[in-house]
C-alpha cells in the first residue's frame, strides 16, 4: 500500500519533472529547470558525519574543528554545484534503433551533445528497472550511448522515460534529469524453432510461380534444418553416408526460379495467432538465407514476392504489426 | 531505479584508502602509546604488502582477534573505553582494521569518513599553525581518496588538484561559516575526566624535579601585553601557587578559600596595567605580575595571594590586570602564619639544626634573613638543571653535601631555614622573567621561565619576597635559564644564546602565532561579538548571525554557480549566424519551423522571397556545409559577411 503509494507519487514527480508531456521533441536540452540534485546516501552519511563533529568541536571548544568542519560543509556545497554542472548543458538526441526479434534485446541509440568546454565524466544513462550504462563526454564532442531493453513481444517498443544521472566527482550528491524522447524500436515476432516445412512448389497450398527454370541449378549441399523443404533433402547423399551422419539438403541457385508463397492461410487451423507468426517469421528467414523469392500473405494484406534485405525487412515488419 | 551491483575495490581506490587512513594516522602518532602507534603502522604495513603482492584480505577470525587484542590494550593503557583518549584510540584501531576489510566503496567511505573524525581528533592535543597545515594535507588526500571512490580512472595527480581546487573553492564558506557561526560558551555536556590531560602547566605541589621537567619544555604558558610602564626583567614575577605545607619532600598548597584583597599599594610605587593572554593548563590558578591589586572576571584571590579561577582554564583565557610593585599589608591571618611555620620534625636534621640555632642566637627576623642569605651565599652553592639524585633529607644534601640544585632546591632548603630559625615562610611557584618579542610588543612567558621562590613573613614589613636563586645565580634573574646554568648543560631550544638571525625570525613566528592564537583559536564568543561590532553590525545576537550567514553563504554560491554554469562558450559560430539570419526572417513572418532544415527552409525561402534567391541559398549552402559538412573556418567569414548584408 505505502508502497504503491510511493510508487505513484514519483510517478507524478518525473511527470512534472520532465516539464513536457512525452514524447518531447529532440534534440532535449537539459536545462537548469529540469535537473535536480539530491545528497546520495553517501551525502546523507558525509552530512551526519559533519554535524557530529560539529558538535564536537562546540562541546570542547575546539576553534580548529570549526574550521574543519566548516572547510568540510563547504565542500560540500560545491560538490553540489560541480555535480550539477556535469549534467547541466547535456544535449539529447536520439538515434534509429535497430529492430530485434522478440526475446532478444533491443539497443536504443542515445546521442549525447557536450557543448561545454570540460569533460562531463561518469554520466549514467537508464532506462526504468534496467541497469545502467556510463559514459564519458569529452569537450565539444558527443558520443553515443546505446541503452538496452528487453523486447518480449513483438510490435512496437516504445523506449520508456530515460533517467540521466551522475555523482561525479565525490559521489556524494546525485544530480539527475528524466527525458523522454519519442522513440520506437520494431520488434519482429521470435523465429519459431521447429516448423513444419515451408510450403513449396505446390507441395501444399502455396503457389508456384510460372517461371520454373532455375530450380534446377544445382549449386551444393547445406546441413538440413526442419524447415527445409523435404524434396530438397539429398537422400541419394544421405544413403551413401552412415545412419548418424546429418541430412543434407540441396541448395539451388538463380532465386527467380524458387519464389514461394508464405500464406498465413494455409498454416493448420489449431495453431494460435502468435505461433502462426513465429512459424511464417522462420520461413521468411529461412527462404532469405536460402537465397529464395518469396512472398507474404496475411490476412487483409499481401506483400509481392522478392528477396533481399528491405523484402525481409518489409514482411517482418508486417508480421510484427499484424493486428492480433 | 535497479540499483547497479557495488563494484569491488580498484587496486588505485584501495592504494588512496591506505593513503587516507595513513594521512589520518601520522598526525596522531606523537599522541597516542607508542604500542598504538606501532600496532597501526603494522597493520597498514601488512594491508600494503597484501596489495602489493595481490594477496587475499585476511580471514574475518584474524579481524576479529586483532580487534579484541586492540581493545583489551587500549583498556589496560586508559582503564577505560569510553575517554577521550580512549576513544581516539579505539578509533584509530578501527580506522587500521577497515584497511584490512575494504571490500566494495562502502567501506573505502568509512574509512575516509573515519580520516575526516580523526582529524578532528588531533586538535585535542594541539591547535598550531602546523598543525592546521597537516589538516589541509589529511583534507586534500582524504578528498581526492573521496574522488576516486567515484571515478578510479583518473591518475593521482589530477585527483589531488580536483581535491585540492574543490577545497579551495569551500574556502569562501568556511570563512563567513567561521566568522558567522554563533559560538557558545562553555562545554554542551560534561567532558570526560581526561578531556584537557594533555595540556601542561605548573602543578599544585612541589617535589624535586617537578619543575625541572617542565621547564625542558619550549611550550609558551602565556603571553603579557603592557600598558605603559614596563617592569625591569628581573622584577617580572608572575605568582602562581603558593605552597605552604610541607609533607615529606613534597610542598602542597594551604588552604585555597577566597579571601579579600588586604594589601594597598605602597605610596610611590610602580605600578603596571597589562593584558595576559593564559594558555589552557586544565588548572584554576591564574598568573600574575607580583602582586595585582585588580581581579579578573569569574575570580578570586585567595588568603596568600594568588589569583584562582572559579573553574579550570581549559581553554585560552584574556584578562587585563594592575600590579603594584610594593604593597602595604595589614596584620596577617593567625592560621596562614601557622601554616607557614609548620616543619616536619626529622626533616632534614642539619638544616633544621642551623636555624634553630639561630633562633636561639637571637635578633630580630630581618637579622635571621640577613644571616640566612649569607650562609645561602658562603656555601657556593651551584645553579644546575640536571642536579644529583637526592634522598629522604633533600635541604641537608644540598646544601651540605652536594651544592647543586635547581630553583626548586634553593627555594625549598631556604624556606626550611626560615622556618627552623622561627621566621614564616613559604615556597612561591610560578614564572620568572619571560621574552620581548620586539614585533608585536609582547611578553613571551614559557615554561622554560618556571621558577619558584620564597615569602618570609617580617613584622615590621609583612611578606617579602626572597629569591635564594638570585643569591647563587643572579644571572638566571637577570638575564635568563642559558645564562644562569653552566656552559654544556642541555637547555630547550629556544632558551639557548646566540644565533640572532634566528632569533629575529623566531620573534616573526612568535607575533604569527600570537595572531593565530588571539583570532583563531581564541574567536569565542566575546571575540565574535566585538569583531562583529567592528564590522558594523550593531548588538550581534545568533539571530542576525544566522541571518547573516545565509545572505552570504547564498551570494558566495550564486558567485560561484554563475562562475561555473556562464562560462559556457558561445555556441557554434556558424550556428550563430544561421540564428541570426533567421530571426531576421522571422521579424517577416517567414520563421524556421522547428524541423525544417536548411535546405527546406532555404527553398520555402526562395519561394516566398524570389528577388533574394541568391543570397538565401548562398547563405543555407554555407551554413550546412560549415555546421554539417567540410567546409573550412574561411567560409564562416563569407558566412558572416552574407548574413550582415542580408536585408530580407
Amino acid at each position: 500500500m505505502l508502497l504503491t503509494l510511493r510508487r505513484s507519487l514519483h510517478e507524478q514527480f518525473i511527470r512534472w519533472a520532465l516539464r513536457v508531456r512525452p514524447p518531447e521533441p529532440t534534440p532535449i536540452h537539459l536545462t537548469q529547470r529540469r535537473v535536480y540534485v539530491l545528497p546520495t546516501r553517501a551525502g546523507v552519511l558525509y552530512a551526519v558525519s559533519l554535524l557530529t563533529m560539529l558538535i564536537g568541536a562546540i562541546n570542547y571548544n575546539l576553534s580548529l574543528g570549526y574550521a574543519l568542519v566548516f572547510l568540510l560543509g563547504g565542500l560540500g556545497i560545491t560538490t553540489i554545484l560541480h555535480t550539477f554542472r556535469n549534467l547541466v548543458g547535456l544535449t539529447l538526441n536520439i538515434g534509429t534503433p535497430k529492430p530485434v526479434f522478440a526475446g532478444d534485446v533491443a539497443h536504443f541509440p542515445i546521442i549525447l551533445h557536450n557543448s561545454d568546454r570540460r569533460t562531463r565524466s561518469l554520466l549514467r544513462l537508464h532506462l526504468p528497472a534496467q541497469t545502467s550504462v556510463s559514459t564519458d563526454l569529452p569537450p565539444h564532442d558527443h558520443t553515443r550511448v546505446m541503452l538496452p531493453l528487453p523486447a518480449p513481444q513483438r510490435g512496437w517498443l516504445v523506449l520508456p522515460r530515460i533517467t540521466l544521472e551522475t555523482v561525479w566527482p565525490l559521489g556524494l550528491v546525485r544530480a539527475w534529469s528524466y527525458a523522454a524522447p519519442g522513440c520506437e524500436c520494431l520488434i519482429y515476432p521470435r523465429p519459431a524453432d521447429a516448423v513444419p516445412p515451408a510450403p513449396t512448389f505446390g507441395g501444399m497450398a502455396g503457389g508456384r510461380l510460372a517461371s520454373d527454370t532455375g530450380d534446377e541449378d544445382f549449386a551444393g549441399l547445406r546441413r538440413h534444418q526442419p524447415s527445409d523443404p523435404p524434396h530438397h533433402v539429398a537422400w541419394k547423399a544421405a544413403a551413401r553416408q552412415d545412419s548418424h551422419a546429418p541430412l543434407q539438403t540441396k541448395q539451388f541457385s538463380g532465386s527467380a526460379a524458387q519464389s514461394l508463397w508464405f500464406d498465413w492461410a494455409t498454416l493448420p487451423p489449431g495453431i494460435d495467432i502468435e505461433t502462426r507468426l513465429s512459424i511464417l517469421t522462420r520461413w521468411v528467414l529461412d527462404a532469405e538465407s536460402d537465397g529464395l523469392a518469396w512472398g507474404l500473405r496475411l490476412p487483409g494484406q499481401e506483400i509481392a514476392q522478392g528477396h533481399g534485405p528491405d523484402h525481409v525487412h518489409a514482411c517482418l515488419k508486417a508480421l510484427a504489426l499484424h493486428e492480433a | 531505479m535497479k540499483p547497479d551491483a557495488p563494484q569491488p575495490l580498484t587496486l588505485t581506490q584501495t592504494w588512496w584508502l591506505l593513503a587516507t587512513g595513513l594521512a589520518a594516522f601520522v598526525p596522531l602518532v606523537p599522541h597516542v602509546p607508542i604500542w598504538l602507534a606501532g600496532l597501526t603502522g603494522a597493520i597498514f604495513v601488512w594491508r600494503a604488502a597484501l596489495v602489493w603482492w595481490h594477496q587475499s584480505l585476511p580471514t574475518r577470525w584474524v579481524l576479529v582477534l586483532v580487534t579484541v587484542a586492540g581493545a583489551a590494550g587500549v583498556f589496560l593503557e586508559y582503564r577505560t573505553l569510553f575517554g577521550q583518549r580512549a576513544g581516539v584510540a579505539l578509533l584509530l584501531i578501527f580506522l587500521a582494521l577497515k584497511q584490512l576489510e575494504a571490500r566494495i566503496p562502502r567501506d573505502g567511505l568509512a574509512i575516509i569518513f573515519l580520516a575526516y573524525f580523526l582529524t578532528l581528533t588531533q586538535f585535542f592535543e594541539d591547535q598550531s599553525i602546523p598543525i592546521a597545515a597537516t589538516m589541509l594535507a589529511t583534507l586534500t588526500v582524504a578528498t581526492a581518496a573521496l574522488a576516486a571512490l567515484t571515478d578510479a580512472r583518473i591518475s593521482p595527480l589530477p585527483l589531488l588538484r580536483r581535491a585540492g581546487v574543490m577545497l579551495l573553492q569551500a574556502v569562501p564558506f568556511m570563512l563567513i561559516l567561521f566568522v558567522l557561526f554563533p559560538r557558545v560558551n562553555g562545554p554542551l555536556w560534561g567532558l570526560p575526566s581526561d578531556a584537557y590531560s594533555g595540556l601542561t602547566g605548573l602543578s599544585d605541589s612541589m617535589t624535586p624535579g617537578s619543575i625541572n621537567n617542565l621547564i625542558q619544555s619550549d611550550a609558551i604558558a602565556f603571553r603579557a601585553k603592557f600598558e605603559g610602564e614596563v617592569p625591569p626583567r628581573q622584577q617580572m614575577y608572575w605568582r602562581g601557587p603558593v605552597l605552604s605545607r610541607l609533607k615529606d619532600r613534597t610542598w602542597l598548597p594551604g588552604l585555597i578559600r577566597p579571601a579579600q584583597i588586604d594589601y594597598v599599594p605602597a605610596p610611590g610605587s610602580p605600578s603596571y596595567r597589562y593584558t595576559i593572554t593564559l594558555e589552557a593548563h586544565n588548572r584554576p590558578w591564574l598568573f600574575a605580575l607580583e602582586l595585582p591589586s585588580t581581579l579578573p572576571p569569574n575570580a578570586f584571590s585567595t588568603a596568600d595571594f594568588q589569583l584562582h579561577a572559579k573553574k579550570p582554564v581549559r581553554e585560552r583565557l584574556r584578562y587585563a590586570l594592575e600590579s603594584h610593585a610594593e604593597v602595604m599589608q595589614g596584620a596577617e591571618d593567625d592560621f596562614v602564619l601557622s601554616l607557614a611555620r609548620q616543619l616536619p620534625a626529622g626533616l632534614s636534621p642539619r638544616t633544621q639544626a642551623l636555624g634553630e640555632r639561630w633562633a636561639n642566637e637571637g635578633g630580630n627576623d630581618t637579622q635571621r634573613l640577613q644571616r640566612a642569605i649569607e650562609f645561602l651565599r658562603q656555601q657556593r652553592l651551584t645553579y644546575t638543571l640536571q642536579p644529583p639524585l637526592m634522598g629522604q633529607h633533600v635541604a641537608d644534601e644540598f646544601l651540605f653535601d652536594h651544592k647543586r640544585g635547581f630553583c626548586e632546591h634553593f627555594a625549598s632548603a631556604f624556606v626550611i631555614l626560615m622556618r627552623a630559625a622561627d621566621v614564616p615562610a613559604r615556597v612561591v611557584t610560578g614564572y620568572q622573567g619571560g621574552e620581548r618579542n620586539p614585533v608585536d610588543d609582547t611578553w613571551v612567558i614559557r615554561q622554560s621561565d618556571a621558577h619558584a621562590w620564597a615569602e618570609v613573613w617580617l613584622e615590621t614589613q609583612g611578606w617579602v619576597r626572597v629569591d635564594p636563586t638570585a643569591t647563587s645565580a643572579p644571572a638566571r634573574i637577570e638575564q635568563n635559564l642559558a645564562a644562569a646554568v653552566p656552559a654544556g648543560e642541555p637547555l630547550p631550544m629556544l632558551a639557548r644564546a646566540g644565533f640572532d638571525w634566528l632569533k629575529d625570525l623566531r620573534f616573526r613566528w612568535w607575533a604569527v602565532n600570537n595572531a593565530w592564537n588571539q583570532w583563531v583559536l581564541g574567536y569565542d564568543m566575546q571575540r565574535q561579538r566585538d569583531f562583529l561590532q567592528k564590522l558594523g553590525m550593531a548588538s550581534p545576537d545568533w539571530r542576525k548571525m544566522i541571518v547573516w550567514l545565509a545572505v552570504l553563504c547564498g551570494t558566495v554560491l550564486l558567485a560561484l554557480t554563475a562562475a561555473m554554469l556562464w562560462r559556457r562558450p558561445p555556441a557554434d559560430p556558424a550556428l550563430r549566424q544561421w540564428q541570426r539570419f533567421c530571426r531576421r526572417l522571422a521579424r517577416r513572418g517567414l520563421a524556421r519551423y522547428e524541423w525544417e532544415g536548411p535546405d527546406a527552409y532555404a527553398q520555402r525561402l526562395v519561394a516566398a522571397l524570389p528577388a533574394k534567391a541568391p543570397e538565401i541559398s548562398r547563405i543555407a549552402r554555407l551554413y550546412a556545409g560549415l555546421r554539417y559538412g567540410r567546409l573550412e573556418p574561411l567560409a564562416l567569414e563569407e558566412l558572416r559577411r552574407y548574413v550582415a548584408a542580408f536585408k530580407p
